[in-house]
């Protein structure tokens, strides 16, 4: 049975994304315990100039074909399957990203690879290869083991430093025929950029940011008053920006923005894992939830278990009687 | 157009979900289920879909335990068919279980297009949209905001990237999508349309053919995150713990003076 471990590595418009290097770090650690070898795996078209920023792996294997160019998920699962037929690692590491809730159940789907979804952590023991998925939006963690010779761990952006994996150098390229990529039925159109919004939530030192909690459009006056009172501004979870109470360019997120704040006050928002990858990063998370349980007190560094209803109207009365 | 959007009962994630003795799955006995958020955005793609150029809406459900209250709200909302699947799955099944298992009841439902929720809280081996796709040998793209008709045989759907970057892809019909959100919120269904048609519309069943789902993995361990770096959490009345947040933010000079 193979040891190696291979990385799918992420990149967009020609850079490459952080979860990439977490990856690394992580395919590093895995190929270790069972003295395998590390793969970057690289799909695209003139990506090969991508593999020096790889040196974390011992490999760079490449896929290089123009009908590449653009990300679309048959071509890319097509690839990506083709490079994991050729190497046969014991493990696949893709990102739980966009593109990666793509790749990571395709190639399951194709290759018939069991599949550990959202892991937050994946070790080899033994020879026996374990993951860690979260689940039930944050609140629950699953161990499964994982039988067989080969499986694809989708690994959740933040669940290992980036800077391990970080390191140039020149790993062994290897080639990889592209496969069949004729008869392909989806066609890459354009890329369009966000809308820049009023507020750039991600230059703003205090953020303000609700969630579902708040119930309806009209009690988002609420948080306004308080951020404003605060000299901050209010962010979002998705669902608010799906209602259309806010524009998109209020959301926080693995689909929206990552802000890196003096202060975010989260207002019920419960801390889905796709929400916490977005503000993880700030100085100072506090918490606001009826919810004793809510995920958000896991990452948050202060908590209360109450009312938003109750609690903001009273600190925005001291915050301005006090100013 | 026929589209068809496979929808599932999910736990509830606002209710406090308990762990079995085993300490290996969810007391199931314990659980409040809802339907899937990312279904009900994409039962609202397909009936906008269907609003605008016409279609017809067939909703499929596994019968994982009261699943015909929601059903009926589907045909609520505008669906035009409701289909349950029957078969033993009060104990939960794998993503690839399922897959396996839709994939064959579609062989006897017509679809240009399946929509399914881009994801469910309780995936933990893979998305059943992209697991379906495989199954079907379909093309597939995940977490889509938005689907047009691009000529009859193909439509134009938006794929969402991080920091809000979108990408635009032309798919060839029949395919799969796993639908993120619908370009408007969810209907509502008034309750009493619900309770009306509870009583004059009928449910189609099929019965869940036998299949062979190897998925592979088994959970050893389900249990609560580590607590570490729990908050610390500031108890009192309303005005107390506001007072103290005050003092907080104070100390931390994170007030305007
Ligand atoms: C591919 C993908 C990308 C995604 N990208 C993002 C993203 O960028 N950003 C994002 O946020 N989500 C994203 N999501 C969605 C994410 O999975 C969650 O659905 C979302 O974050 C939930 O938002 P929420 O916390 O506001 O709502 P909920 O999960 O519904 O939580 C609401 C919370 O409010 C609390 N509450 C209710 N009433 C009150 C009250 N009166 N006072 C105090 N608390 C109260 C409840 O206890 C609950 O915890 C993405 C999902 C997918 C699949």
């Amino acid at each position: 049975m193979s040891s190696d471990v291979a990385v799918i590595i992420e990149h967009l418009e020609g850079v490459l994304a952080e979860v990439s290097f977490e990856m690394l770090a992580k395919g590093r650690e895995l190929a270790a315990a069972g003295g395998g070898q590390l793969w970057g795996v690289l799909i695209g078209h003139g990506v090969t100039r991508l593999a020096g920023e790889l040196g974390a792996a011992d490999g760079v294997a490449v896929v290089e074909d123009e009908r590449l160019a653009h990300y679309t998920p048959e071509a890319y699962e097509r690839a990506a399957a083709a490079a994991l037929q050729a190497l046969g690692p014991r493990v696949a590491l893709v990102a739980s990203s966009s593109m990666g809730l793509d790749l990571a159940a395709g190639l399951s789907g194709t290759l018939g690879w069991p599949l550990c979804g959202y892991c937050k952590d994946v070790a080899l023991t033994g020879g026996t290869l374990s993951a860690v998925s979260q689940i039930y939006g944050g609140k629950l963690m699953a161990t499964a083991e994982v039988p067989g010779e080969h499986a694809v761990c989708a690994m959740l952006p933040g669940a290992a430093a980036a800077a391990a994996g970080r390191r140039r150098g020149t790993a062994t390229l290897r080639e990889i025929p592209a496969p069949a990529l004729d008869s392909l039925r989806m066609r890459f159109k354009r890329l369009i950029q966000p809308e820049a919004g009023d507020v750039d939530i991600t230059r703003e030192s205090i953020l303000v940011s609700v969630g579902r909690g708040i119930g309806s459009q009209d009690n988002l006056a609420v948080v306004e008053e308080l951020a404003q009172a605060l000299g901050g501004a209010v962010s979002s979870s998705r669902p608010i920006v799906d209602q259309g109470w806010l524009p998109k360019s209020r959301q926080v997120g693995k689909s929206g923005l990552s802000v890196k704040p003096k202060l975010y006050l989260a207002v019920g928002i419960s801390g889905a894992p796709e929400h916490i990858e977005g503000m993880r990063g700030a100085e100072l998370i506090v918490a606001i939830n009826t919810d004793p349980s809510a995920p958000i007190f896991d990452v948050a560094h202060y908590g209360i278990v109450s009312d938003l209803f109750d609690v903001l109207p009273a600190l925005t009365e001291k915050v301005k009687t006090s100013a | 157009m026929d589209i068809v959007v496979t929808v599932k009962m999910v736990p509830d994630l606002v209710e406090e979900l308990e762990v079995n003795a085993e300490g290996t799955d969810l007391d199931r006995s314990a659980v409040r289920l809802r339907l899937n958020e990312f279904d009900e955005h994409a039962l609202e793609q397909a009936l906008v879909l269907k609003d605008r150029y016409g279609a017809r809406v067939t909703v499929v459900a596994l019968d994982s335990g009261d699943v015909d209250e929601p059903l009926f709200t589907c045909l609520a909302k505008g669906a035009d068919r409701a289909v349950k699947v029957t078969g033993d799955f009060q104990d939960g099944l794998s993503t690839h279980g399922a897959a396996a298992v839709l994939a064959q009841v579609l062989g006897g439902i017509p679809h240009d297009l399946v929509l399914a929720g881009v994801q469910a809280p309780d995936d933990r081996d893979g998305q059943l949209g992209v697991l379906l796709a495989a199954a079907l040998r379909l093309p597939h793209v995940s977490v889509v905001t938005a689907v047009e008709p691009a000529g009859d045989r193909a439509v134009t759907v938006r794929q969402e990237y991080a920091g809000g970057v979108v990408g635009e892809l032309e798919v060839d019909l029949p395919a799969v999508l796993g639908v993120q959100a619908a370009p408007q919120a969810p209907r509502y269904a008034p309750v009493s349309k619900v309770r009306q048609l509870m009583k004059t519309a009928t449910l189609e069943t099929v019965a869940a053919p036998a299949v062979e789902a190897g998925a592979g993995s088994t959970v050893t361990r389900l249990a609560r995150p580590e607590a570490t770096g729990r908050a610390e959490i500031l108890e009192g009345a309303p005005d107390e713990v506001a007072d103290r947040l005050y003092t907080i933010l104070a100390d931390r000079g994170l007030l305007k003076q």
